[in-house]
């Protein structure tokens, strides 16, 4: 497996927690990959218009990617946080129609707009690393803190408070959970983490345009979710390496791959609708593992 | 362009749009879900239309050069591209959504099982006929003008068939709805499902009545777009989808009138778009759909929601 498509994998997993957040408090959003196209519009236009992003020529500085990640970040954030309060009033296939109709809206901004590069997008833009590799370990890095914070959310009170909401919005609310707070808590935190991948990614592939944010990969990165299961963290994670990796996997059978990916998808969730990480399997993991480091001690 | 050809153009689109949201309407009436293969069911209807007019496999694709061995007027064509993909789309239901229902599984699962029988069969067409575009030819109206004068306009009359028979269409599914023994029983299951289970209307009957209309509609309009403006190839329907989307929101979820008005409004809408800012036309839908969901989330003419604890 080469670097370049473990870092699409890498990015796929980072897209699916960002579906997963709202999702663990019950709430549908497809708004992803509108946020990513953002984030990754920012670094763009950033690293190749202004000469201290720029770095030299094609090579940009660390710290100006860190930056665009963190500005990217925000951008995706602020938009999240003005259309959250109305938006995360819908429920349910309203809440998802929205948030597509979201997307389509940011497709068709990055389309026209007078400094995106229409059709074309923006190219040429520098690179922080020299090879993939090096992505690879700054991705992975990434996503080690991403997976540390959703792990974090099963401890705290906001997490509980998210798990409230997706199990009964009205129970939670009633026992004196801010619903809409946490609700747009979620969402924002959600297009944070999407637009920050969408600025590490404008960098690895070098080009943008505004097909990163598509109606297409709203289904994809949900059916990550999906796929990999809802509920744990470890799900998405796992979704979102899989199902990025499957396409170029089946590259060898040819014209029949999206057929294939299609009927994996379909599938998919007939036989496993919990998802492929559940709670059974993760405590049959986690006893697996214990036997294993137990093991040597055993007589 | 003056008022009346901008009127048409809005209405003929709309017309599409709406033949699209009533697809999409009536499963969603029944199973509270959306059928995210309609797109692709709609555009499998534009190529069984061009294969029974007798049109010929272009270069690429497994069916290379391939010609049905008849050639019908488009009018037989038509509602045999409907039958057709009312077919797919019952195949659609068996394979994707009813192994769910018999699960009892979270719907949600559903909008990707259906994406996944969607991009399923769109790259079967790829396959099969490949990724070029194919036309209609508008001889295929045999008799009819390409188009005929009205009050000063011009008006092709494709799109005028396109209005038409969107509205003889929904008359007749409404006539159907409201009147016969089935229709009823569907409205019931639509209503409550066990409640109409128990009163003795089988829903798994009606679920596959649901979706065969649905793919009769969505076929309808496919061979008719296919014939205003082309096949542009497997992807086509994914367009016309997502405004269908768009459409079945603004007029109400599970409101067949609904669907046509937000059909025709997001068409007029669209046609009244200048042309210096036609790169926002496909904005325009999305625009309006946002803005009635949060100040009227139920849709134009759809019912609240019940709130259960």
């Amino acid at each position: 497996m080469d670097a370049a498509l473990l870092e699409q994998m890498l990015l796929g997993a980072l897209l699916a927690l960002s579906v997963f957040l709202p999702l663990r408090c019950g709430q549908l959003s497809l708004a992803t990959p509108g946020f990513y196209a953002v984030g990754g519009y920012v670094a763009a236009l950033l690293s190749t218009d202004v000469p201290a992003f720029a770095g030299s020529g094609a090579t940009s500085p660390l710290a100006a990617l860190l930056a665009e990640m963190v500005l990217g970040g925000s951008l995706a954030g602020l938009i999240a946080l003005a259309i959250g309060g109305p938006v995360l009033r819908l429920r349910g296939i309203y809440l998802a129609i929205a948030t597509i109709a979201l997307v389509e809206i940011l497709r068709v901004l990055n389309l026209n707009l007078p400094f995106t590069g229409g059709a074309m997008g923006i190219f040429g833009i520098p690179q922080p690393f020299e090879h993939a590799g090096g992505y690879v370990l700054f991705t992975l890095g990434l996503l080690a803190v991403a997976c540390w914070l959703c792990q974090r959310l099963e401890a705290v009170r906001l997490g509980r408070a998210m798990a409230a909401i997706r199990d009964d919005e009205l129970a939670a609310a009633s026992v004196g959970i801010d619903t809409p707070r946490t609700k747009l808590i979620a969402f924002v935190a959600s297009a944070v983490l999407a637009g920050v991948t969408g600025a590490l990614a404008a960098h690895f592939f070098n080009s943008w345009n505004a097909r990163a944010g598509s109606f297409d990969a709203s289904i994809t990165t949900l059916a990550f979710v999906v796929f990999g299961g809802s509920r744990f963290w470890p799900g998405p994670v796992l979704g979102g390496l899989v199902l990025t990796a499957l396409p170029e996997l089946l590259r060898p059978v040819g014209d029949l791959r999206l057929i294939l990916f299609g009927a994996v998808i379909l599938l998919g969730p007939l036989f496993f609708p919990q998802g492929l990480v559940t709670a059974e399997r993760l405590r049959g993991l986690a006893a697996l593992l214990g036997r294993v480091r137990q093991a040597p001690q055993a007589p | 362009m003056d008022l009346l050809q901008i009127l048409v153009n809005g209405l003929s689109v709309g017309a599409v749009y709406g033949l699209f949201a009533l697809g999409y309407t009536l499963v969603f009436s029944v199973l509270g879900v959306i059928n995210f293969a309609h797109g692709a069911v709609f555009t499998l209807g534009a190529y069984f239309t061009y294969l029974l007019i007798g049109g010929a496999v272009g270069a690429n694709g497994l069916l290379a050069g391939f010609q049905l061995p008849v050639a019908l007027p488009f009018w037989g064509a038509l509602p045999l591209a409907g039958l057709g993909a009312a077919l797919v789309a019952l195949l659609v239901e068996r394979v994707a959504f009813r192994p769910l229902r018999r699960r009892r599984a979270d719907p949600l699962l559903a909008l990707i099982t259906s994406l996944g029988a969607g991009v399923i069969l769109v790259n079967l067409i790829q396959l099969l006929v490949g990724a070029e575009s194919y036309a209609i030819p508008t001889g295929a109206l045999g008799a009819l003008p390409a188009s005929f004068p009205l009050l000063g306009a011009r008006v092709r009359t494709v799109q005028a068939l396109l209005l038409g028979i969107a509205v003889l269409l929904l008359a007749l599914l409404t006539l159907w709805l409201e009147g016969s023994r089935n229709g009823k029983g569907l409205q019931a299951v639509a209503e409550d499902a066990e409640t109409a289970q128990l009163l003795g209307i089988d829903s798994t009957v009606m679920v596959r009545l649901a979706f065969g209309l649905s793919g009769f509609l969505a076929g309808v309009a496919g061979g008719l777009v296919g014939l205003s403006v082309s096949i542009a190839g497997p992807y086509f329907g994914i367009g016309y989808g997502l405004k269908g989307l768009a459409v079945l929101v603004l007029g109400g979820l599970g409101s067949v009138p609904g669907a046509v008005l937000g059909g025709l409004i997001v068409g007029l809408a669209e046609a009244f778009v200048p042309a210096d800012w036609s790169g926002y036309k496909d904005a325009v839908s999305y625009g309006f759909l946002f803005l009635v969901l949060l100040l009227r989330p139920r849709g134009l003419l759809g019912r609240p929601l019940p709130t259960k604890v």
